[in-house]
């Protein structure tokens, strides 16, 4: 199904040109370059919402192949020599990771206006970050995908090192860089094994995601051939947690989520919104595309075990984040809290659990972006993000107060919002799960466990819910010190859009599911028809 | 005159919605070029006008609702999340009949009575308005998820509304209302997950036919027994409607969140929020578990029976105005527990077969069942009545003095003669007065649990609340009308505020009034639609 239009080719190099165009600017034209940033990424916006509004879901569920999974495909020769291809496309799931960067990244531009310092720089590395983005979610070559991680990665550490928080950005940073570097390192071992055992089975080497779909859904796939002459020990089942828990470092998932909060923190604020809104996505959408998707014998074996991972992110989170005393630092555990549901939705392997985890993507994605934009509005205006310290501040940020709040609901999955269409199938696939995983290690079974973990995860739902009206309550309302705070005022025009862009996303996904439930359960679909199952 | 809407297809949807709209409306009135003043008039009437204009709605629901044909009626169906088996499944039968018109006359008259407030009176409105929406969805509904949602949207306005408006502890009460229902609810929300999963479907209707005859595979279920995994979906639903009712001992969160509530919010808590939860066990707990429902109703009723006797006692204590009509809420609703018990005891007797009963006693169990659920549902209507009336009264005279201290009280109806009268003939409403609504519900509930054999000694036990329920009535009466007003406050109504009842408060409980009366009397404008919905959901 390839595009006459490259449209996805625009999406995710204009940001990029933008950035070009911006460095040739001279250093004073601060305006211009914020201009060019927000027409950047408004336009690959707008293209995103062409692209989502016109992806075909009945041709999806349609498809046989794992060619005709993908929409808008587009496709030029790389570096043949190592079957490496420009391959570009969309499926159910990634389109609407592409809208989610379209809103972030334009919001985030928005909320930046204000930045003094080095505008041209900030504005060209943040384009670099976004096209980076953009790329991984529209990549279908695995050397593709790659490069674009990596062009997402270094982009992070130069703006959270420049314009983040004197106080951590430089621990922040690095430690941020090099967590995920190794974690992406680690899983493009992985990938790289796929893509010499493939090309030896077949002759065939490509780095191709429909060739090696292809590999693994063989009747005598070299995936499911054992390694170390150890019976039982698959390549899949060798290589899969790698590769999982490898991208899965950039997903949060714990133990090794420990670099995302401090890098939450340190981050200038339209960083944190790519950063939690966006990036996180990044690795849980690796995590399912080329663990998960390639390897769907090891996703069987390791992912009953890895959901109790999923599941001390979402519980140990909520309850970490109600410790905290910085504003940002609450904001950031709930990022490693709800990006739990996500993996444990893939954990799940059912249609159920699955769409809620694409959905919770995008719904989360828009509400921690929602959130960093809150946070930042008031520490720029209030120097401080000490929750004692804060209160009171509805009354000169009424719309910041109003923003919080309903990212705050939507946080905790209430209902009439998008928290809530994303994590209620979630739940329900984990009651679906119940009956059909067992978890088996050695001798020792486990069966009928995934009821009990939904049990368990609900905690997080009230503990969220304690944490939100407590922040909201200690920073929004109660009495506001006019002294210290004397100068603060509301927020400007484009702040208020950004803001409004954002809430909307939320509330219409809210009230609305058909928008957005079928797409990612035709993308889902043919995922699970790998674990040799219907819905 | 062609409506935009279609008032025969569309009417829960509009009814549902039109709130909600009314909210958005009073949010964009915000930005009108007017006086702070202005602002604060139109916002009210502006309000006012839309629960008006729901009550016309509400009202011309009640009037072209079939009573003889029975049944769910104005059914809407729409796809909604096809995922998960959910659809925009709406309809009324005269159970949801009776409460939206209850809602919808209780709105007007709670907005009417919080003209007092100044502070932001479009955000109030808006707030007041959207959690209107929520309770009409909850009634409407026949599709459980869409139950759910609107279920826990309700929460929402109410939280800010107590959070903000409210008096002194107004923090603790509002985080305490939402966390506490909202924990409630959390066994709610799994069970809901596991039978709609289990069914393929969130449709109330085929629901109630499907799972009380699931069986699982072979009676296992989830790895165990599949009765097991009914009852705990039983306890998760139980404890998350028990806390909302409030059946004792999960009534905690109401004295607070009643005491500190701004006057209409407490008019609406008491007179609606609370039904819903009562209206969970009708609609949902009993029909999808009879089984299980009838096993607990022992239990059940026994609660029922320490809220009647508890909550009389409590409100006995009190000495805050409020709280003792706080109170007097769980003694009520007490009441309402009885008769869902009986109901529960006696459908799922039926359910599985006679229960051991022969069938001449099924019968005359199932006839004094049905006369038990007649009481409890008018129970809802009456109470929802007196108590908004009680709070609309506490109110008016807190706005006036400022304080709801009993001991400081006295000698009120010396000076405001006419408030005194009110207050009278509301409290003899919710004490259960013959010719008032009170009465009947509270007699037929007694006159049918008692005649079920397994609840005759808890009934007679209950009546011991009943004696309390007098006495506390009668002490709040006594406190703050009866004696001689002390000096301090014969200055007070001369000289800072007049203690006597305004036009508007008294245009705000005139139709309260008017009802109870009606209802007392004349109870057949009401009974014979309850009846036939009841006989059909528990008698038939």
């Amino acid at each position: 199904m390839n595009s006459p239009f490259p449209v996805l080719s625009v999406i995710t190099l204009a940001p990029i040109a933008g950035a070009i165009l911006i460095l040739l600017l001279p250093k004073t034209a601060k305006q211009e370059a914020r201009i060019i940033a927000a027409a950047a990424t408004g336009f690959s916006l707008l293209l995103g919402l062409f692209v989502y509004f016109n992806y075909d879901v009945a041709a999806a569920n349609a498809a046989t192949t794992p060619e005709q999974m993908f929409q808008f495909q587009e496709s030029i020769p790389w570096v043949e020599a190592l079957g490496i291809n420009y391959h570009l496309g969309v499926d159910g799931i990634s389109a609407p990771m592409v809208l989610l960067t379209g809103l972030a990244s334009f919001a985030g531009v928005l909320i930046s206006w204000g930045i003094e310092e080095r505008t041209r720089e900030f504005m060209a590395f943040f384009l670099l970050l976004v096209t980076g983005v953009y790329g991984v979610f529209v990549a279908m070559d695995l050397f593709v995908l790659f490069f674009f991680y990596e062009l997402a990665i270094f982009p992070m550490y130069l703006l959270i090192v420049t314009w983040g928080w004197k106080d951590l950005r430089e621990y922040a940073s690095m430690k941020l860089t090099l967590y995920i570097l190794v974690g992406s390192v680690i899983a493009l071992v992985g990938v790289l094994a796929m893509y010499f055992v493939a090309g030896d089975a077949t002759g065939t080497y490509s780095f191709d995601i429909t060739h090696l779909m292809n590999v693994a859904a063989m009747p005598d796939s070299p995936f499911n051939a054992n390694v170390f002459g150890i019976d039982g020990l698959t390549f899949a089942r060798a290589w899969f947690p790698f590769i999982f828990l490898g991208f899965g470092v950039l997903a949060g998932v714990f133990p090794f989520h420990n670099w995302s909060p401090d890098g939450h923190v340190a981050a200038p604020t339209a960083v944190s919104m790519i950063h939690a809104g966006v990036l996180m996505k990044l690795g849980a959408y690796s995590a399912l595309r080329v663990a998960v998707q390639l390897l769907p014998q090891g996703a069987q074996t390791h992912l009953p075990w890895i959901v109790f991972l999923t599941l001390i992110n979402v519980v140990y989170g909520a309850f970490i984040a109600m410790r905290q005393r910085d504003f940002k630092y609450v904001i950031g555990f709930s990022s490693v809290s709800h990006m739990g549901l996500v993996s444990m939705g893939w954990a799940t392997m059912n249609v159920y659990g699955m769409t809620g985890a694409g959905l919770q993507m995008f719904s989360h994605g828009v509400m921690t972006a929602l959130f960093f934009s809150c946070v930042g509005m008031v520490y720029d205006r209030a120097h401080t993000r000490d929750i004692p310290s804060l209160g009171g501040f509805r009354q000169v940020m009424p719309w910041v107060a109003f923003a919080f709040i309903v990212g705050g609901l939507v946080s905790m999955g209430m209902p009439g919002l998008s928290g809530f269409v994303a994590e209620f199938p979630i739940f329900t696939g984990l009651w679906d799960a119940g009956p059909n995983i067992t978890l088996q290690i050695g001798s020792w079974t486990l069966a009928n466990y995934y009821g009990v973990i939904a049990v368990v995860a609900v905690l997080g739902i009230i503990v969220t819910a304690a944490y939100v009206l407590r922040v909201v309550q200690q920073v929004f309302f109660g009495e506001f010190n006019r002294e210290r705070f004397a100068g603060v005022g509301d927020v400007t025009v484009l702040d208020k859009a950004a803001l409004v862009m954002l809430l909307a996303a939320m509330i219409i996904l809210g009230v609305w599911p058909s928008i957005m439930a079928p797409m990612v359960e035709s993308g889902v679909a043919p995922i699970i028809r790998l674990f040799g199952g219907g819905a | 005159m062609t409506l935009p809407f279609n008032l025969d297809t569309s009417l829960l949807t509009l009814i549902i919605f039109l709130p909600a709209a009314g909210s958005v409306l009073l949010l964009l009135m915000m930005t009108l070029p007017m006086s702070a003043e202005g602002h604060k008039v139109a916002a009210r009437w502006a309000a006012l006008g839309v629960s008006l204009l729901e009550l016309l709605l509400a009202v011309y629901l009640f009037a072209n609702y079939d009573q003889a044909a029975g049944g769910f009626q104005f059914e809407e169906s729409a796809p909604w999340f096809a995922l998960l088996g959910s659809s925009w499944h709406l309809g009324v039968d005269g159970l949801s009949v009776m409460l939206i018109l209850l809602t919808g006359i209780l709105a007007p008259l709670a907005i009417l009575i919080s003209f007092e407030i100044e502070d932001r009176v479009n955000l109030y409105m808006a707030l007041f308005l959207f959690l209107e929406t929520g309770l009409m969805g909850v009634f409407a509904s026949l599709d459980l998820l869409i139950f759910f949602v609107f279920w826990e949207i309700g929460l929402v306005p109410m939280y800010f509304l107590i959070n903000i408006w409210g008096s002194q502890n107004r923090v603790y009460a509002s985080v305490k209302f939402f966390l506490y229902t909202m924990a409630g609810s959390l066994g709610l929300l799994l069970s809901i997950q596991l039978i709609g999963l289990t069914a393929g479907t969130m449709d109330i209707t085929q629901l109630m036919t499907f799972w009380p005859a699931f069986q699982g595979d072979g009676g296992t279920f989830l790895g165990i027994g599949v009765e097991t995994v009914k009852n705990l979906a039983f306890l998760a639903f139980f404890l998350a409607f028990a806390i909302k009712v409030p059946i004792w001992p999960f009534h905690t969160w109401l004295p607070d969140a009643h005491t500190e509530a701004p006057t209409a919010g407490s008019m609406i808590l008491a007179g609606v929020l609370l039904k819903l939860g009562a209206y969970g066990f009708l609609r949902l707990v009993i029909p999808l578990f009879p089984v299980q429902a009838a096993t607990f109703s022992g239990v059940i009723a026994f609660l029922g029976m320490a809220g009647i006797i508890l909550g009389a006692l409590a409100a006995y204590g009190q000495n805050d105005f409020k709280r003792l009509v706080a109170y007097s809420s769980v003694n009520h609703m007490g009441f309402v527990v009885l008769g869902v018990a009986a109901a529960a005891y006696v459908y799922g007797a039926a359910y599985t077969g006679g229960g051991g009963m022969s069938p001449e006693e099924l019968e005359s169990a199932r006839q004094s069942a049905v006369l038990a659920m007649n009481g409890a549902a008018m129970q809802m209507f009456a109470h929802g009545l007196s108590s908004a009336g009680m709070f609309l009264l506490v109110g008016a005279l807190y706005h006036k003095i400022h304080t709801r201290d009993l001991r400081q009280m006295g000698g009120f109806w010396v000076l405001a003669p006419v408030y005194g009268g009110i207050l009278i003939f509301t409290s003899m409403g919710s004490l259960g007065l013959p010719g008032l609504a009170g009465f009947v519900s509270e007699f037929l509930v007694v006159r049918g649990a008692f005649a079920v054999p397994a609840f005759s000694l808890m009934t007679l036990l209950s009546m011991i609340g009943l004696l309390f329920t007098g006495a506390y009535i009668l002490k709040a009466i006594q406190k703050v009308l009866h004696g001689k007003p002390s000096q301090e406050w014969v200055d007070y109504n001369r000289q800072h505020h007049r203690l006597e009842i305004t036009w508007r408060e008294g245009i705000a409980i005139a139709p309260l009034l008017a009802l109870m009366l009606l209802t007392g009397l004349l109870p057949n404008w009401i009974l014979p639609m309850i009846n036939t919905t009841v006989t059909r959901l528990f008698g038939g």
